[in-house]
């Protein structure tokens, strides 16, 4: 019986990558990850999450100081920012937050303050709505990982 | 079993050629992917040493001019990967210094990109890269990396191993039931130089 609340789960957390493929949000390249992830590395996937949001915290912060800038002037100081930015969103499956950078940048190439902000107030938005979503993620696949240890203590 | 029986005898007897398990040195300056290569390298059994710059991964092998002795950690490292995009010393700044250092240049490196461009990729394999790997890099991709450099370290030491037998053949027949060790291999093997690939001579 205990067994079946860690079934639910896992489906829960399925339906919810399902969503967020669908919506564009996330790419195969998030379930490479999860590949990468087994009882040797149980917490994989949300260690390289968390760094990433770590990381990206800091970019952001970066680029929403260049582009409020009154004399705004360091495009390409923004390009580095945000070449590293697409990177690493790539490297973790998060497609639209890369899609919005590769944007960003061109607006950036194209020295168009109004465009750059536009892309950063889209940027700052969706980014927000990843984090909470991956941390839902995250939150049932522990809730998962406790309810299949109570009733399957050595179960891979 | 004689000297003469043919390289198939001594390569069957003698003990494992090259490396089984590489060593792996990667540099990236994103912590989110350093994290992931690492993951990858294990994953496919190669220790790994991960490293944020190319001035760190130079300093680990040596080549920052400190002086480094023999050994800075005992450990030989058999592949190099590094991103093409850092700060201070690109990629492929790397490579090139790289393959300027007489002790360095036959470690294999292999340059990793996000970015698809085509003259990017053909100056870094010019200048002696491995291999160009989009990013984000796949198990598969490593899986790949990893065999083509142990059949190439496994040729190369067979290559030596041939050199070896030539130079010291001993004068009188071997012993059939000693082990068969019929040439004396110095206990640190350098693989010969290996020339850049895109020149095809040996």
């Amino acid at each position: 019986m205990l067994g079946l609340g860690a079934d639910r789960l896992r489906a829960d957390m399925n339906r919810l990558l399902a969503f967020l493929f669908h919506q564009g949000v996330l790419d195969e390249q998030f379930l490479q990850l999860q590949q990468l992830q087994d009882e040797s590395s149980p917490n994989f996937v949300s260690e390289v999450v968390n760094i990433y949001f770590h990381e990206s915290e800091k970019l952001l912060r970066n680029l929403r100081g260049l582009v409020l800038e009154r004399e705004f002037s360091d495009y390409k100081r923004m390009g580095i920012h945000l070449n590293q930015l697409i990177g690493s969103s790539s490297s973790i499956g998060a497609k639209r937050l890369t899609n919005i950078c590769v944007a960003f940048r061109a607006a950036s190439d194209q020295n168009n303050p109004t465009a750059c902000l536009r892309a950063l107030e889209l940027l700052e938005h969706d980014y927000c709505y990843l984090k909470n979503k991956l941390h839902e993620f995250f939150q049932i696949e522990q809730q998962r990982v406790m309810a299949a240890g109570v009733r399957y203590p050595i179960q891979n | 079993m004689a000297i003469t029986a043919g390289e198939e005898v001594m390569a069957r007897d003698s003990p494992p050629s090259g490396p089984t398990e590489l060593h792996v040195l990667a540099v990236d300056d994103s912590h989110v992917d350093r994290k992931v290569i690492e993951r990858l390298l294990k994953i496919s059994s190669c220790r790994v040493t991960a490293v944020e710059s190319g001035s760190r991964a130079l300093q680990y092998l040596g080549l920052d001019g400190e002086r480094a002795s023999v050994g800075f950690d005992g450990l030989k490292v058999n592949l190099i990967m590094t991103d093409y995009s850092m700060p201070g010393m690109t990629g492929y700044e790397l490579l090139k210094k790289i393959k300027e250092s007489s002790t360095m240049r036959e470690i294999p490196v292999v340059i990793m990109s996000s970015e698809n461009i085509l003259t990017r990729i053909d100056r870094c394999l010019e200048e002696g890269a491995e291999d160009f790997l989009l990013k984000p890099v796949k198990l598969a991709d490593v899986k790949r990396l990893k065999d083509s450099v142990l059949r190439e370290q496994g040729e190369e030491h067979e290559g030596c191993k041939r050199k070896l037998q030539d130079e010291y053949m001993p004068a009188s027949p071997c012993d059939p039931s000693s082990t068969p060790m019929l040439c004396p291999s110095p206990p640190s093997l350098q693989p010969p130089s290996k020339r850049p690939r895109l020149l095809n001579v040996d």
